[in-house]
């Protein structure tokens, strides 16, 4: 029973897959390009720094940014949170 | 424990992978990388440096360190430019870009070889998130082998 479902669901998501995959755009032609435009255009007189990843990552985007640095915070009290439990039970 | 060639490799290389990691997150708006990138180098120097020494060396090298201050202050430093930026206009707003001040002249359109002094917000937040990235993975590799290598040496 578990190996037929497991079958199906291979099958099912191989097909979605594959299909996405015959249907992707064309490499270098994307639906909408106006933001990527605006940003290369504009991001090194507003945000005035060569390197625009990291005016997108930093600037434009700057909130995304804050929750991935909150992310890594939360990696860290809950590897502290478990380990010093562990820790302690040795001592 | 570790051999001889690993720790004088370590003393070799360990001040060249924290000088590119601190060029990484400086040079993060010019370069490629930035704050993530950089911090997560310096870890790993810092990484190679705790596995190479005994229990004992790496307690007294990290005892005096403030990792948590380090990345109290990342996160705080971040939080507090985002909030200066409400001031001038909205959050994260990139206030210093082209003021003059620290960081803030002008870069000159289309190809140029990348001045340091620019960049206006960015240089501040990526010093800031790589402190608290190099803090946040530092601090893991540390508690890791400390507590995982109790039994081993006690």
């Amino acid at each position: 029973m578990r190996k037929l479902l497991g079958i199906i669901a291979l099958t099912v998501f191989s097909i979605i897959l594959f299909l996405t995959a015959v249907h992707l755009r064309s490499f270098g032609s994307p639906p909408h390009a106006e933001m990527d435009k605006y940003f290369i255009e504009h991001a090194q007189k507003e945000a005035s720094a060569n390197n625009v990843v990291t005016s997108v990552v930093f600037d434009y985007r700057g909130f995304d940014t804050l929750g991935e640095a909150t992310v890594l915070f939360t990696a860290v009290s809950g590897v502290l949170m478990a380990l010093r439990h562990y820790g302690g039970r040795k001592k | 424990m570790t051999t001889v060639i690993i720790r004088t490799m370590t003393r070799i290389l360990t001040p060249a992978i924290l000088v590119f990691g601190s060029y990484i997150i400086l040079h993060g708006h010019l370069t490629p990388g930035g704050g993530f990138q950089g911090g997560a180098v310096f870890a790993s120097g810092l990484a190679l440096l705790i596995i190479a020494f005994s229990r004992k060396r790496v307690k007294e090298m990290f005892e005096k360190v403030p990792l948590s201050v380090f990345e109290s202050i990342g996160a705080l430093g971040f939080l507090g430019i985002g909030l200066m930026g409400i001031v001038m206009y909205t959050f994260l707003r990139n206030f210093i870009a082209n003021s003059g001040a620290p960081f803030g002249m002008p870069t000159p359109e289309g190809i140029n070889p990348g001045f340091l002094n620019t960049g206006g917000t960015l240089p501040y937040l990526n010093i800031f998130v790589g402190l608290k990235v190099l803090a946040g993975l530092t601090s893991i590799v540390l508690i890791l082998f400390l507590i995982l290598r109790r039994e081993e040496n006690e």
